[in-house]
């Protein structure tokens, strides 16, 4: 599997971490929820198919790249630079 | 069949290099470009192994990797490599090949006795019996079964040659030589894209070495050896031979392997003896070819019988005859193509044998051949060697045959068609589709950057290959009739279809009689293509079979996806050179020299090595740790901390960052401050800890456990980026980059006043968790007041590239107080008399409060795992907590004993040593309701030696809990 | 039913094998049962043959998408061990070996269940420590156990290099001679063919395309091959829990799929007659009756339902097991495969009532799903048929997430690319 991450260009797979599922939410730091905090911590939508999830480029740059990925076929459609900076990666 | 060579022909062949080697220990002899099956059919010898159940003489049936029946082993010792086909290996001046599975010898093999029982061998037989009296009735059988079953010997002795990795990144790769992957590389050649054109054998061309027909006016032969010269002058072309791609990955990443060394004795020094290769390609042209097919008859395995084109290829490219006396058995046209080259290249054929009834009649051509057509074979017989068919004539829509009669023939070669080897496109995913017209699947269409050019798709002849209408004479196509199984007079002969498993059309039926239907079920029940040869040969035709028994198509019958590797790959290939002591990275600190110079025994921690003890004149592990522990609570040691991780936090929020990570306050450590800190995982467990020491107002040093470091800087940067991007916070690994060391014991002041002068160690200059700059010969050290021990110390941090000469700076300073360098076990030994938790109690399971520090965690804030950690579970009162043991009886503690009180199990032994400030043997421990147990006598129980022992619960701070040995 | 014994086989061949009877019918769905398990796998074969024979419940139907046993069940190591070091583990694990020991003959299908013992390797002291820990926890639970040395480890594993001169040299390791290995597919198709013969019906190729329901409660499935009505709705489908959840409206588990690859070999005379576990990877290796060896690796490591794996794992297992066992590096591999684990968030099994009225869950195997087949099948089929768990199951609860009662026996935390 290559990932193709936006700063460094399509590197394997194996110089990424996989981080999880991008779609659990943290909840705010200060809120004292036990069950939002049990969701975010253990519950999972886990799709089969288009699965948003977070990669760690740790043998690279080591930015945190948000990849939309199909569980099955293992294709990948889209990577973006996670956080603020949404920078996607060039086709 | 009695082979010889025929001479003036063999395209590969090179008659002045004649060849010795052994097979089974007698010597033969080949030439240079032989294979070891052409050499022995030259030899005469065909029977090269016995079959996997029955034990039957099998003959070599093919002339490529599809051969099912002639696996040998090859080359002994280290070398030894079971289970090759024969037909692959090229041959080499002393090879040494040992038949299989045959005992006392190939000849008189006496497991050859199963085809008595062979009715009661058949498909899923052990399924059903052995069962007696239950498991020891069924290990007793299987003690047999299991020296019966398997195919070569693998030796003990480590394989002495290397193995290399290499990428490749191309354009364009083309896999396949032939006919279809040569066009498609000289298309492809000038448009400038790097290309990569793979073979898996010795020479390119494929099937063009027999092909008949002309392109661009040329023979094939010369087109072959003009086209590879066009090739080679393209810079942008890289050719590759002897190499197999095995696997199609995700994203078009390719595994293949290349053979450097296979085709000589041993490789050349510093030359690998096999080369993976990862290849990246943008686009991958398969053009793998076909495999022709078998056709399943009574006694279709009898050593003589031979696929069609296997006999020609012999004959072509290595000027071998199979036989005296042969026949073609086939059921399209190509069989006859193969019939009238064998004759042109002076092969007996005598006997064309065509189950078609209608033939055309231009095929008809060679007066010396007698052409049977709408006959089938019924039959081969002769043991170890053919020696009489029987034929007869074939009603296809009744599937009855007519009056049979005998030919007495030495080998017959079938011709049932091509299967195209679709192996690759299948790996990506993509279902195969079948095609009707040559009665076999071909890939369907590319769900990936890749497509499928020549015999892969069904397109046989050079006209639909090269589609520029360049040829002239071209082979037929081989349009084959749809056949299944023959019928036959002799219903005992059986019919083959894997011939690698011993898996005949028998089996087949009594899979489908009991329900085995669906191709996964008929696989699994009667392993049929689960051989080493995977199926090639076989698939097709049981699939056949099975879709006539269900009355159903082949394509409703199914197909199974194929899946890496096309051809088995050794493991060493594999593993490359990451293996013995390359198998995972060390790293080393910069005073790891020092530390074996100085007697150092040393372990692992983490990717790390650190001194586990320093033995002095014959010192056991025990005597040396307590020596060294003693040491340091009398006056001073040194140890080696390089490997905790250490990560620089800095920005104007790096307290706040801080704070919410750890699950005590960090807020205000002040400027020249360490604080200790305790990390929880989101779900509220421990996670790590460490000491933090603020070095300015926007600036931290975070140490971290050696086992955690890489993690938790991962962590900080997920909850920087993902959580808190608002945060003003950097942070950065700089573990490689610092060494580090603690100095501890009460004469540790004494010791650094000696080297730093430009600190002042005073309370109130350096108080406990003070930090601190300053030098050692002008080398800049940062010193933090710091004590794992409880003595006095002081950890000293430093450039990596200075850290063995403040080392050994400081060692000279203690001198004068003999310091003592101590290793893991002493300063295992020195926490656990403080009661410090370590990675035996930061097991992933256990909160704060089990370990004691419940109350460090502050109440008044939100962190990491905060509100996880006060989950029910987590915070129940029948946890276990860490509490202290002591031996009552002068007996060792051992780590992973497990704590009763009576005859309850109520919990387990974490940490253990024997604490010389006690004198006393103790252990750190996690009982259930620690805290109510103190003062109570437990035993701690090791019931894999069958030992107890019986220990007085304390507080697990054994010594100075006032902490006033920080201030001697 | 046919029953099997070396008698039947004679007089089969006697007969030219045409009178054997089909191992199981293929029934037309009816359109009510009194249980239906959702997946043809060997825990729901399992469950369904414990319905019927434990608790007399013989109106069940095993729905299957595919082919029966065309899951997890066949794309596994075949290893079966209860080396397990917390109490709830242990036990249920231990109540699964001895399932085992008598399951050829409970089933009258031999399952080949080979006790040739698993050793685990350690490489550090404090490996050994934590060896030490869980083999004193199987001793007191009443499973077996022993420590080996480094020289008793090489005498049993020829080959294996038990030198120092590597990266991670053998310091010793942890026995349980009854663990072992079967084989897979027997499995599947003892507890079908048992479960059959008990009046079950297995119906394959009937995917469950929805739920039908009366409010929240659960009251039968719409499948592929009509509309069957239940009072009780057993799911046990492995890799495919979150899926099928999602049909009947519970869109988040405490589950990921991952992918498993294992690997095998081409068939060798006796060579390795033990099963290896390699501390210092994800390594395990054993050979099969038929003379492959078997080699099991680590995860992928991201969500995945491709039945099928990627290079770098193919090239770690290599390199492990050639560290391991110098003399494999000229032996090819032959075949791969991969399976899709329904990985917990602590490593640990689900076998409960709920999470809706009328439905019960067996998920969350991770990689222990092959060992536990016979205890996972037995409990579940309690819990369904007592509408509560068996004590041997009473920790594998859902709720034990929201209530901090994870069992972590790896304490990897809730990171199942860790577990």
């Amino acid at each position: 599997m290559i990932i193709k991450c936006p700063h460094c260009g399509p590197r394997e797979a194996s110089e990424y971490t996989y981080v999880g599922d991008a779609k659990v939410i943290r909840p705010d730091h200060e809120d004292n929820d036990k069950d939002k905090w049990n969701d975010y911590v253990f519950m999972r939508c886990n799709p089969r198919g288009k699965h948003s999830e977070y990669w760690q480029h740790t043998s690279g740059c080591r930015a945190f790249l948000n990849v939309i990925r199909d569980t099955v076929s293992h294709k990948i459609s889209n990577v973006i630079l996670a956080g603020p900076w949404k920078i996607e990666a060039k086709k | 069949m009695s082979g010889s060579r025929l001479k003036h022909h063999g395209q590969f062949i090179n008659y002045d290099k004649p060849i010795k080697f052994t097979f089974d220990g007698k010597e033969y002899h080949g030439f240079l470009g032989d294979t070891l099956a052409s050499a022995m059919i030259a030899n005469g010898k065909i029977i090269l192994a016995r079959s996997f159940k029955y034990h039957r003489p099998r003959g070599i049936f093919s002339a490529g990797p599809e051969e099912p029946n002639a696996l040998v082993s090859v080359r002994s010792d280290g070398r030894l490599e079971p289970n090759s086909p024969a037909t692959t290996i090229e041959l080499y001046d002393g090879l040494d090949a040992y038949s299989q599975n045959a005992w006392p010898s190939l000849s008189f093999d006496i497991m050859s006795i199963n085809q008595v029982f062979s009715p009661l061998l058949v498909a899923g037989f052990y399924y059903k019996t052995f069962m007696g009296t239950g498991q020891k009735f069924w290990h007793f059988c299987e003690h047999f079964i299991r020296r019966a079953a398997g195919m070569g010997k693998a030796g003990l002795e480590a394989d002495p040659d290397r193995y290399e990795k290499s990428n490749i990144f191309s354009d364009v790769l083309i896999i396949g030589g032939g006919p279809a992957g040569l066009s498609a590389a000289l298309q492809a050649a000038s448009n400038g894209e790097t290309i990569t054109l793979v073979d898996e054998n010795k020479h390119f061309g494929g099937s063009l070495y027999e092909e008949q027909g002309t392109i661009d006016g040329k023979n094939s032969s010369s087109w072959i050896e003009d086209t590879l010269k066009v090739l080679s002058e393209y810079d942008n072309v890289t050719m590759m031979t002897r190499t197999t791609v095995y696997g199609y990955f995700d994203d078009n990443t390719l595994g293949a392997v290349e053979r450097v060394a296979d085709h000589k004795e041993q490789p050349r020094k510093n030359e690998p003896r096999q080369r993976h290769l990862k290849i990246f390609a943008k686009h991958v042209i398969i053009a793998t070819g076909s495999l022709e097919r078998p056709i399943v008859f009574a006694g279709n395995d009898t050593p003589g019988v031979m696929l069609a084109n296997a006999a020609l290829r012999y004959a072509n490219r290595y000027g071998v005859c199979v036989g005296d006396n042969v026949a073609i058995f086939t059921n399209n046209d190509d069989g006859y193509n193969t019939a009238h080259q064998l004759r042109n290249l002076g092969v007996n054929v005598t006997t064309v044998i065509d189950v078609r009834k209608k033939v055309d009649q231009t095929l008809i051509t060679d007066n010396n051949i007698k052409y049977i057509t709408g006959n089938v074979v019924t039959s081969a017989r002769g043991g170890k060697a053919l020696s009489v068919i029987k034929i007869a004539p074939y009603d296809m829509p009744t599937k009855t045959i007519g009056k049979e009669k005998k030919i007495k023939i030495d080998t017959l070669l079938i011709s049932g068609g091509y299967t195209p080897t679709i192996n690759l496109c299948s790996q990506t995913g993509t279902p195969a589709v079948f095609d009707n017209e040559i009665q076999s699947f071909i890939p369907g269409p590319p769900t990936r950057k890749w497509e499928a050019c020549g015999a892969v798709v069904g397109n046989f002849t050079l006209e639909e290959i090269f589609i520029d209408n360049k040829i002239k004479n071209g082979n037929k196509k081989a349009i084959p009739f749809a056949l299944t199984d023959i019928p036959s007079s002799n219903n005992s002969a059986k019919k083959f279809i894997d011939f690698q498993h011993d898996v005949s059309v028998t089996d087949l039926k009594i899979a489908y009689t009991e329900g085995f239907r669906s191709v996964e079920h008929l696989k699994r029940y009667t392993t049929l293509g689960m051989a080493a040869d995977q199926g090639k040969t076989s698939n097709m035709n049981a699939l056949a079979i099975m879709a006539e028994l269900r009355g159903v198509t082949i394509p409703e019958a199914g197909t199974t996806r194929f899946r890496a590797p096309y051809k088995p790959v050794a493991l060493g290939t594999l593993a490359g050179r990451s293996v013995g002591n390359n198998y995972r990275v060390i790293r080393r600190t910069p005073m790891h020299d020092w530390h074996l110079a100085h007697g150092a025994d040393m372990i692992e921690a983490g990717i790390w090595y650190r001194p586990q003890v320093y033995k002095k004149n014959g010192e056991t592990i025990t005597d040396a740790y307590i020596r060294e522990a003693t040491a340091v609570r009398n006056s001073v040691g040194i140890v080696d901390v390089t490997s905790l991780g250490k990560i620089d936090v800095q920005g104007p929020d790096a307290a706040e960052f801080l704070n919410r990570i750890y699950a005590n306050a960090f807020l205000k450590v002040p400027i020249g401050k360490a604080r200790y800190g305790v990390m929880l995982r989101e779900d509220g467990c421990m996670f790590d800890d460490g000491t933090s020491w603020r070095l300015s107002e926007t600036q931290f040093l975070m140490t971290t456990t050696t086992a955690n470091a890489a993690n938790v800087l991962s962590e900080m940067e997920r909850l920087l980026t993902l959580i808190w991007p608002k945060l003003k916070v950097h942070v950065s690994s700089i573990s490689d980059q610092w060494a580090g060391m603690a100095v501890a014991g009460p004469n540790s002041r004494n010791t650094l006043e000696k080297v730093i002068k430009d600190i002042d160690f005073s309370e109130e200059g350096l108080p406990f968790m003070g930090v601190t700059d300053g030098t050692i010969n002008a080398i800049p050290v940062k010193v933090s007041r710091l004590s794992f021990s409880g003595e006095r110390a002081y950890e000293v941090f430093t450039a990596t590239h200075h850290g063995i000469t403040i080392w050994k700076n400081i060692i000279q300073a203690g001198a004068d107080f003999n310091i003592t360098p101590y290793g893991t076990e002493a300063l295992g030994t020195l926490r656990i008399e403080k009661g410090h938790i370590s990675g035996p109690e930061l097991d992933g399971r256990t909160t704060m409060s089990d370990v004691g520090l419940g109350k460090m965690a502050s109440s008044k804030k939100r962190y990491v795992g905060s509100v996880l950690k006060e989950r029910i579970g987590l915070t129940d009162k029948m946890r276990k907590t860490m509490v202290g043991l002591i031996s009552h009886d002068y007996q060792p503690l051992k780590a992973g004993s497990l704590v009763l009180e009576g005859s309850k199990n109520i919990g387990h032994l974490t940490s253990t040593t024997y604490s010389p400030a006690l004198n006393k043997y103790i252990a750190l421990a996690l009982i259930q309701d620690g805290n109510t147990k103190i003062g109570n006598t437990v035993t701690a129980v090791f019931p894999l030696k069958n030992e107890k022992s019986s220990a007085l619960v304390v507080d697990p701070h054994f010594y100075d809990k006032e902490g006033k040995r920080l201030y001697v | 039913m046919n029953r099997y014994s070396v008698f039947s086989l004679i007089k089969n061949a006697l007969s030219g094998h045409k009178n054997w009877k089909r191992a199981w019918r293929a029934p037309e769905p009816k359109s009510h049962y009194d249980v239906i398990i959702i997946g043809g796998g060997g825990h729901g074969l399992a469950t369904a043959y414990y319905l019927a024979k434990e608790h007399g419940i013989r109106r069940v139907a095993v729905l299957e998408k595919g082919g029966l046993g065309s899951g997890n069940i066949g794309r596994n190591t075949t290893i079966v061990r209860s080396n397990y070091m917390l109490p709830a583990n242990t036990k249920f694990y231990e109540h699964s070996m001895k399932l085992w020991e008598g399951l050829s003959k409970d089933l009258n299908y031999n399952m080949m269940f080979s006790q040739r013992g698993i050793i685990n390797l350690a490489h550090t002291p404090s490996q050994m420590d934590a060896f030490s820990r869980r083999g004193n926890a199987m001793l007191i639970e009443g499973v077996d156990a022993e420590l080996l040395t480094t020289k008793e480890i090489s005498r049993r594993v020829p080959g294996l290099y038990t030198g120092k001169n590597t990266r991670f040299p053998i310091v010793g390791g942890l026995c349980q001679p009854r663990a072992g290995t079967a084989r897979h597919d027997a499995v599947a198709w003892g507890y079908a063919r048992g479960a059959d013969n008990y009046g079950v019906d297995i119906i394959e190729n009937c995917e469950v395309i929805g739920f039908i329901k009366d409010g929240d409660r659960v009251t039968g499935v719409k499948t592929t091959r009509g509309e069957i009505s239940a009072p009780k709705v057993g799911i046990s489908v492995a890799g495919n829990t979150s899926p099928v959840m999602k049909l009947a409206g519970v869109n988040k588990m405490p589950i990921e799929a991952h992918v498993l690859q294992a690997f095998v070999t081409e068939p060798l005379k006796p060579l390795i007659n033990t099963v290896v576990t390699w501390g210092a990877g994800h390594l395990y290796i054993s050979q099969s009756d038929k003379g492959g060896l078997v080699f099991g690796g680590d995860l992928d490591g991201y969500n995945s339902y491709a039945q099928r794996g990627n290079l770098p794992i193919f090239e770690h297992v290599a390199a492990a097991a050639v560290t391991m066992f110098p003399n494999l590096s000229r032996l090819k591999l032959l075949r791969n495969w991969g399976g899709i684990m329904d990985m917990s968030m602590d490593g640990s099994p689900i076998i409960c009532k709920g999470p809706l009225p009328g439905l019960y869950l067996n998920a969350g195997w991770c990689y222990g799903g092959f060992k536990a087949t016979p205890a996972a099948g037995w409990c579940f089929a309690y819990t369904i048929a007592k509408d509560e768990p068996h004590n041997l199951n009473a920790a594998f609860t859902l709720d034990r997430f929201y209530n901090g009662r994870e069992l972590d026996e790896g304490g990897a935390g809730p990171y199942p690319a860790h577990q």
